[in-house]
């Protein structure tokens, strides 16, 4: 089963500081991790190769740096990596990310499998995936949180998707393209041998030219979308605080009336 | 032909309507008013009864475009992204909205790829520029940290998906008119690749963290999975749902649906009530944009009294019966 794995790289969001007078995020010292989504389907892969045999290629669009998390990923086992990287690929929005992916997939080809994060941590969309499946135009699910079963010879799985009611099953043929959210798998660290190979790893730079990409389908001029105005909403409330030590029926009857006030009770 | 009108998804489920169709007819409606033009509730679904669809019109819309189809009974992308193609493809409209749900953030982006039309995912507002007609949608990115406004300036359509709770559905005006338009559905729609083939409920109840106004959530210091039956109290005088942190749901406290958070769900509220939750950054990614957040904690420190309305500092086994008794008394059932 040959499997593609496309992976974003993006600022470690646990402490982020803002830059109150511009309202931007401030990137120095930022340290870049592989969205922490798409180690699920990282690791999914790699079961699945373990399972049924194959390769699992990873693949990121993103400036030269990116090779970072390409390698990360080889650590966890991953075989292959392609970075997709150009100036001209700037400023690209869901759209012209999903362009540039379904094109180099197109180039990789071979593939039975595309497995994508929920969704990127930075820019919380979870699009890009749904994205590439109708650009490549193969069969979609989107938040699988489990393989049910997989049979290659028929060339076809079936997997869980969640709903707002519980989880449904569906069967598709393959090639097919996956989202999967973090109750799928458990992801597995680096291994020594991993970092090892990851360093060794010859990995690809392919830019606009070499996919064949058309001018207006890529970075900022591909974008259909233009972000118009940051702002960092108000985080401290500035709320209340009560203390049971002060008295526990007391605080109760504090937060009650408060609920009332707002007729929440 | 230039595009107009807007439309506003409907989504159904076991051929009912569901609640967040007529908040987005609210946001669709403000939309269409600004604009001047109609707005249309789109409906692809098993064949509704025309109340059902009747009612689309008493929240707001002016006509209701109704795909009926046995093949549109289960949710399968390719096949509902080749209705919504085709009828955009006809009658272009202006703005097509549908909520941020599971099945809304597949179908949007895979038709939006198709159109090469702008999309913007699980915005909490929207609103026109009147000079240049476009749709100014604003969302929270990068963890709640920042609020993004942006535009699609020479697509049409515009697309987004809305937040679900994040506006009111319009009261209900059986006077209003429109049109109920009925469409056959194509066999050409049909993609007959992928098949559902079976459903199974979440564990523990029907209800979803992202469509309560209430949520009632515990971390670790509830200490054990039992515990959670006060929680299921508490919601229940709240009429709420329980959520968890994900501290809590890799305990196995709670299940994945119910996790709040980066790596979980985001929700919108009107009451939050974090129990025993420390309030990490990632946490607060996923629920500090509610209306209203109460805190019970030990510890005076934590952070998430920081984005509290009211915080009570206390051991959690003490506080939460005394509440529960105080809304039972109160005749909250
Ligand atoms: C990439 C990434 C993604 C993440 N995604 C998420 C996510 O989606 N959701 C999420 O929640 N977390 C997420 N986390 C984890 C997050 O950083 C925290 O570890 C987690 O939220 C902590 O959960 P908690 O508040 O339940 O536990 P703790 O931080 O341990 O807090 C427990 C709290 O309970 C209080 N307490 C203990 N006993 C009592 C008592 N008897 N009475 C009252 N209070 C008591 C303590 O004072 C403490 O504040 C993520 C982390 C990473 C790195
Ligand atoms: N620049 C990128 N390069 C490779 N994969 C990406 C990129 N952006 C997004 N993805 C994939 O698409 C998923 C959803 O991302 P997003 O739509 O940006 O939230 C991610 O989890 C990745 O699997």
């Amino acid at each position: 089963m040959n499997i593609l794995v496309p992976i974003k790289q993006v600022p470690e969001t646990s402490n982020v500081k803002m830059d109150p007078s511009t309202g931007t995020m401030i990137r120095d010292g930022v340290e870049s991790i592989v969205n922490p989504l798409d180690l699920y389907a990282i690791e999914t892969a790699n079961q699945l190769k373990e399972r049924h045999g194959g390769k699992v290629t990873v693949l990121t669009m993103g400036p030269p740096s990116a090779h970072k998390a390409l390698r990360e990923a080889i650590a966890m086992g991953c075989d292959d990596a392609v970075l997709l990287t150009d100036r001209a690929f700037a400023g690209a929005d869901t759209w012209a990310t999903a362009y540039v992916l379904a094109r180099a997939i197109e180039r990789i080809g071979g593939y039975d499998l595309i497995l994508c994060g929920e969704r990127a941590t930075d820019g919380d969309t979870g699009q890009v995936g749904p994205n590439i499946a109708a650009a490549l135009n193969i069969p979609l699910a989107t938040y699988v949180s489990g393989i049910e079963s997989v049979d290659t010879g028929r060339g076809e799985m079936s997997v869980w998707r969640m709903t707002e009611h519980g989880y449904e099953q569906l069967l598709l043929p393959l090639p097919a393209l996956l989202t999967v959210v973090k109750e799928i798998s458990f992801p597995r660290l680096p291994t020594l041998r991993g970092k090892q190979r990851a360093r060794a790893s010859e990995i690809p730079a392919w830019g606009a030219g070499d996919l064949g990409a058309e001018a207006d389908k890529i970075g900022l001029k591909g974008s259909p979308t233009r972000v118009v105005k940051i702002e960092s909403p108000k985080v401290t409330r500035g709320g209340t605080v009560v203390k049971a030590a002060d008295g526990p029926e007391q605080a109760v009857d504090q937060l009650v009336a408060f609920l009332r006030g707002r007729d929440l009770v | 032909m230039k595009h107009t009108g807007v439309w506003a998804l409907a989504e159904t489920h076991g051929g009912k309507l569901r609640d967040v169709s007529f908040e987005l007819l609210a946001r669709g409606r403000a939309l269409a008013d600004q604009l001047g033009c109609e707005l249309v509730s789109v409906v692809m679904a098993e064949p509704m009864p025309q109340e059902e669809l009747q009612e689309l019109i008493a929240r707001g819309a002016d006509r209701v475009l109704a795909v009926e189809g046995e093949a549109l009974g289960d949710f399968i992308a390719e096949t509902h992204s080749n209705v919504l193609c085709g009828l955009i493809g006809e009658r272009r409209p202006e703005v097509v909205l549908a909520a941020a749900t599971f099945n809304g953030r597949t179908l949007l982006p895979h038709a939006a790829m198709r159109l090469h039309a702008g999309l913007t995912a699980d915005c909490t507002g929207l609103a026109i520029d009147p000079d240049t007609r476009d749709l100014i949608q604003t969302r929270p990115a990068i963890g709640g940290n920042i609020l993004a406004t942006i535009k699609s300036p020479n697509h049409r359509p515009q697309m987004a998906t809305v937040r679900p709770k994040s506006t009111r559905p319009l009261p209900r005006d059986a006077a209003r008119t429109g049109e109920v338009e009925r469409v056959a559905f194509r066999p050409q729609w049909l993609d007959g690749r992928v098949r559902k083939i079976g459903e199974r409920a979440d564990q523990q109840d029907e209800a979803n963290i992202q469509e309560t106004d209430v949520v009632v959530a515990g971390g670790r210091g509830m200490k054990k999975a039992e515990h959670f039956a006060m929680l299921r109290e508490l919601a229940g005088h709240l009429h709420g749902v329980v959520g968890a942190s994900r501290d809590a749901v890799d305990r196995g406290w709670a299940v994945y649906p119910r996790q709040v958070g980066l790596s979980g769900k985001t929700v919108t509220p009107k009451l939050y009530v974090a129990v025993g939750i420390s309030g990490a950054i990632q946490h607060l990614a996923g629920m500090k944009t509610a209306d209203v957040i109460m805190a019970i904690n030990a510890d005076e420190d934590a952070p998430i009294f920081q984005v509290a309305d009211f915080g009570i500092v206390g051991d959690l086994f003490e506080v939460l019966p005394l509440l529960n008794d105080r809304l039972a008394q109160e005749g909250n059932p």
